[in-house]
């Protein structure tokens, strides 16, 4: 009987029970041996991605996986960082956003002929920043700005300047290229071969990848754009707060921050820096030094 | 006062879950509650990932009080009705705020109901209260374990009154669900809770 009942609950993902006090333990860990701080992501989240390592990697418990990180293990630490995050996005996520930097945005920063700089704040796998080169390639923009694109987990990034990514998500990415009023078809900008889509490396090649922490690291360089989205809502209100202290420092004067479609700046510390110029889409300009 | 459900005072939310057949049940639900509704309820309904715009104004035509997709670390405020948005989940964080996220489909789902229901039964344990309503895939049976599990009420729609009884069946399997109960009775359950919240709090 024991057995019936144990395989059953394995049908059932995230289903290792984890205390708020274990989960204190593990950051504390990470913070002391690997210089990573996880203390302020938010803890619902940060929950769920700590039961999916444990399930993936078939740990017997808890306590198994915070034994294995006592160990300094850079290999199984870097893993455990690419886990952690959570990479899942799509090109022209949300169309009707790329139809407000098609149509307003980016028009807005070309009032001069200097070089636009924009920065992909968490860029994950790379779809994003190509989502952003064949908008920009489409406007006949892309020698004139220069991007950085970075993330916290390396692995990640080199992912993101190959550009390769499955075929079956390439529907999803089609159909958002189509309501994001792409002029041509997404299918132009790859190859397809054994079930992978090739993005066309020159759209990117003068992209900076960088690895970049937001938890730990300061401002690097002024921006006119940043892109930001879904990534804060991984953190609590406390980092959310500084966070965006880095990105104000980040931009220019009347420049542009965009955030997710549900994410909000309203319960953020220096919100009343920022203007609103677009709510369903969030972006906001930097109004305030 | 009616008693019918010997319902303690203590519950301070509820989340509700729904899939195939659930849109009609939710609505008559909606349209019943009264415009001083004392708890927040949180909705996770499976709907289409890439459609943003119509749903919570298709549940508005017939629900009393306006409903809201929240945004990230937005406070839960009682007497608000919030609606998982398309594309994203949505959890319950600690300090009474929802938390958004992109993480991966969860049975086949973004929202998913079971992090909805499990996370807000780690932040309210006994205090809340999961409906669990027709649906076609094992969505939500996880997080109403975890509600029984940390002491929460487990209310289910009658199975033979469910267009699919798939969800309301896999969380029966999974554990103890309190009421199993047709829609005018989860709405008489919803009422009797309100007058008990309201009467602990003026007593």
């Amino acid at each position: 009987m024991f057995f019936v009942v144990c395989h059953r609950l394995f049908e059932y993902p995230y289903m290792q029970e984890i205390e708020i006090s274990q989960l204190r333990a593990l950051t504390d860990l990470i913070k002391q041996r690997y210089d990573y701080d996880f203390g302020n992501y938010a803890m619902s989240s940060f929950r769920r991605r700590i039961q999916r390592i444990i399930e993936l990697y078939k740990f017997a418990s808890f306590d198994a996986l915070l034994e294995k990180l006592k160990v300094s293990d850079a290999k199984f630490f870097q893993e455990f960082l690419s886990e952690i995050t959570v990479n899942v996005t799509e090109m022209f996520r949300d169309p009707t956003f790329w139809v407000e930097l098609r149509e307003n945005i980016l028009p807005a920063l070309l009032t001069d002929n200097k070089i636009i700089s924009i920065w992909h704040a968490g860029c994950s796998s790379g779809e994003e920043v190509y989502s952003m080169a064949i908008t920009l390639k489409e406007m006949n923009l892309l020698d004139r700005v220069r991007i950085v694109a970075t993330d916290i987990d390396n692995s990640i990034l080199a992912k993101a300047r190959d550009g390769v990514y499955s075929v079956k998500n390439m529907e999803v990415n089609q159909k958002n290229y189509e309501r994001a009023k792409g002029l041509y078809s997404l299918d132009t900008y790859y190859k397809e071969q054994n079930g992978k889509a090739y993005l066309d490396k020159t759209l990117v090649k003068d992209v900076s990848y960088r690895e970049h922490n937001l938890v730990s690291e300061v401002s690097f360089a002024k921006f006119d754009l940043i892109l930001c989205r879904n990534v804060m809502i991984y953190f609590n209100q406390t980092l959310q707060n500084q966070v965006l202290k880095v990105f104000h420092e980040s931009l220019y004067k009347n420049s542009f921050l965009a955030i997710g479609s549900k994410e909000s700046l309203i319960w953020c510390e220096i919100a009343n820096k920022f203007l609103v110029v677009n709510n369903e889409e969030k972006v906001y300009k930097k109004v305030k030094d | 006062m009616h008693n019918r459900f010997q319902l303690d005072d203590h519950y301070r939310a509820i989340v509700i879950g729904g899939s195939a057949g659930s849109f009609q049940v939710i609505s008559k639900i909606l349209s019943s509650l009264p415009t001083d509704f004392e708890l927040p309820i949180a909705m996770c309904l499976h709907r289409l990932r890439h459609v943003r715009n119509g749903f919570v104004e298709a549940l508005n035509i017939k629900s009393t009080i306006a409903i809201k997709e929240p945004h990230d670390k937005e406070p839960i405020r009682k007497g608000n009705i919030y609606l998982a948005p398309a594309n994203y989940h949505l959890g319950v964080e600690i300090g009474n705020s929802f938390a958004l996220t992109t993480e991966e489909l969860l049975n086949n789902s973004r929202p998913a109901i079971d992090i909805l229901l499990a996370s807000a039964a780690q932040v309210y344990g006994k205090r809340l209260v999961g409906i669990l309503l027709s649906g076609a895939n094992k969505d939500g049976a996880m997080g109403m374990k975890r509600i029984k599990d940390r002491g929460g009420l487990t209310v289910i729609q009658d199975p033979k009154e469910c267009l699919i009884d798939t969800m309301p069946v896999s969380a029966q399997k999974l554990t103890t669900i309190d009421h199993s109960l047709d829609v005018q009775s989860i709405i008489d359950l919803l009422l009797e809770l309100n007058q008990r919240v309201k009467n602990a709090k003026e007593s």
